[in-house]
């Protein structure tokens, strides 16, 4: 991976003392961002630390969503939205000019609010991913579809129709071919933007599942308006308003003695 | 409630209901008098010998093979000028230049070419090739065909890639797809049935078009696979025999219209068909 290099000073945010040992796999650093004129994120210093889940939480239009979109730098595909500041991804700042962006994207991998399966077989949607960044025989790859199904929780309901349009599946089996495919590409980091917004109880169940496994071999960050489900699926929880990042800290914390006035109010119900 | 008030609306309803139910009717019966006459007139004389003779001089027995050839040979050669730049033109403006002001001139001009008369087009090809040639051929007829498959296939290319949603080229964004492969792989397979339909809408355009070919290939009364001689073509035969005072020759007239209408009509099932399956799938 060809990503510059730049020195990582030791991070320290006022929420996360007790995070000590956690190694950080992102470090956000007074990181501003701009659609056009008007500023969406101000001043965000954040660590995301490995094989953890982070959930963004806050009410529409805080920016969680952007500060995720930051992260595998999606904003580039739009003229007129542009980061400040620093992202260190392992240390390196993916905010740097020249950085090939297909490779961090192969690296960070995202899940998007609604299923977006391509359109192609089941087998497809999977292979495809894999074959952009290796060259494997039939045989191999095959062995990696199954894996990446398995992962996805979702080999046995298509083990037996890989044939069919990823198109032809529920909702909630798309999603999860999604983060099948996600997974398939091997990223280290995991994005997911409102993963079950449109999605019903049941399915909801098995991705925020899902993502409680995935934990162990990748670093997860997850942006939700559900409160229960940041309760449940992340460790650390970053409560962002207006652009800001108001609180950050053990999921377990922030949910029951939230210091700021605005996340008590916020997570209790009274705004948002 | 105002009984008055709610009366004098459903009177209003009615007329208004009247009135549409009125035009609709008319514009079919045009389209269905057309076509029935097109049968009528067409119909008797179609068979076998149209698809195997020659045009006939006035008073012989023939067909329509050398038209038919013309035309087949033209059209393709026009689809295949055009459609790959109208695809290529499309894909830019909707994939490469989107938000960039290229995009939108291209886009005037090309909605200017797309309702520019053909006689137009023909004229400038008579000027760009004819002349220097120094007689009409089959391949002049050919380019200005494809020039007016241009802007109906970078009109439906732009239109169909626009609706492909942006959420999809996200996520092939996201597991680090370049976006020459996005397009390729992700965004021209989610809109093949529309380019498609748009390519059998830019045969439906041109398999009717007479007087740009009178421009170019003008016609021949022999068969002709030469696209440096002057090529016939069905829309040429059709024009020169109706206006012909032999009767034999215009009912050849009649049937090479019905057989135009036909081809036009399969095209246009094919495509409403190809579309139909897009939203189900």
């Amino acid at each position: 991976m060809n990503l510059a290099t730049t020195a990582t000073a030791p991070i320290v945010t006022p929420h996360a003392a007790s995070a000590s040992a956690l190694r950080d796999k992102i470090a956000i650093r007074n990181l501003d961002f701009y659609y056009g004129e008007s500023k969406a994120l101000k001043g965000i210093t954040l660590p995301l630390y490995a094989n953890e889940a982070t959930a963004f939480i806050g009410p529409s239009g805080c920016g969680k969503s952007t500060l995720l979109r930051v992260l595998n730098r999606m904003y580039d595909l739009y003229p007129g939205q542009r980061a400040e500041g620093q992202v260190l991804f392992d240390g390196a700042n993916i905010l740097e000019p020249g950085l090939d962006l297909n490779l961090l994207r192969a690296r960070v991998g995202m899940v998007f609010q609604k299923p977006t399966p391509f359109p192609m077989t089941i087998y497809e949607n999977i292979a495809f991913g894999i074959r952009l960044y290796e060259k494997l025989p039939k045989s191999e790859i095959d062995g990696r579809v199954e894996q990446a199904l398995q992962r996805g929780a979702l080999w046995n309901e298509v083990k037996d129709k890989l044939n069919a349009n990823g198109l032809s599946l529920s909702g909630g089996q798309q999603q999860r071919l999604c983060i099948a495919r996600t997974v398939a590409v091997r990223p280290e980091v995991i994005l997911f933007d409102e993963p079950c917004s449109a999605l019903d109880p049941i399915s909801t169940a098995k991705i925020e599942e899902l993502i409680d496994e995935l934990k162990t071999d990748y670093t997860i960050v997850i942006v939700t308006h559900n409160m229960q489900q940041a309760a449940r699926v992340s460790d650390h929880t970053a409560f962002m308003y207006l652009g800001e990042l108001i609180e950050f800290g053990e999921t377990d914390r922030i949910f029951t003695s939230p210091s700021d006035r605005r996340t008590q109010d916020y997570i209790t119900g009274r705004f948002g | 409630m105002d009984a008055k008030l709610y009366a004098a609306r459903r009177r209003r309803n009615v007329l208004a209901a009247v009135a549409s139910y009125g035009a609709t009717s008319i514009g079919l019966a045009w389209l269905a008098l057309i076509l029935g006459v097109l049968f009528w007139q067409g119909f008797s004389g179609l068979s076998l010998r149209v698809f195997t003779e020659m045009t006939p001089p006035p008073g012989a027995v023939g067909g329509l093979l050398n038209a038919i050839v013309g035309s087949l040979i033209m059209t393709a050669l026009a689809l295949v000028i055009g459609a790959p730049i109208g695809v290529l033109a499309g894909t830019y403006m909707a994939e490469y230049g989107r938000h960039g002001r290229l995009t939108s001139l291209v886009r005037f001009i090309n909605d200017i070419l797309l309702s520019a008369p053909s006689i137009v087009v023909g004229l400038f090809i008579y000027e760009l090739m004819v002349r220097p040639m120094g007689h009409f051929s089959g391949i002049a007829g050919a380019v200005v065909l494809g020039v007016l498959v241009i802007p109906v296939m970078v009109r439906t290319t732009e239109d169909m890639l626009t609706l492909v949603p942006d959420t999809l080229r996200e996520a092939a964004a996201s597991i680090g797809l370049p976006r020459s492969l996005m397009i390729r792989q992700v965004a021209y397979r989610a809109a093949r049935a529309g380019i498609i339909t748009g390519l059998l809408l830019a045969f439906a355009r041109i398999s009717g078009e007479t007087a740009p070919l009178l421009f170019t290939a003008l016609n021949n009364q022999f068969f002709t696979t030469n696209l440096n001689a002057p090529m016939p073509s069905l829309p040429a035969v059709i024009f020169q025999f109706a206006l012909s005072p032999y009767k034999d020759w215009q009912d050849l007239a009649w049937t090479g219209a019905l057989i135009i209408t036909l081809a036009v009509l399969a095209m246009s099932i094919t495509a409403r068909a190809l579309t139909r399956t897009r939203k189900t799938s």
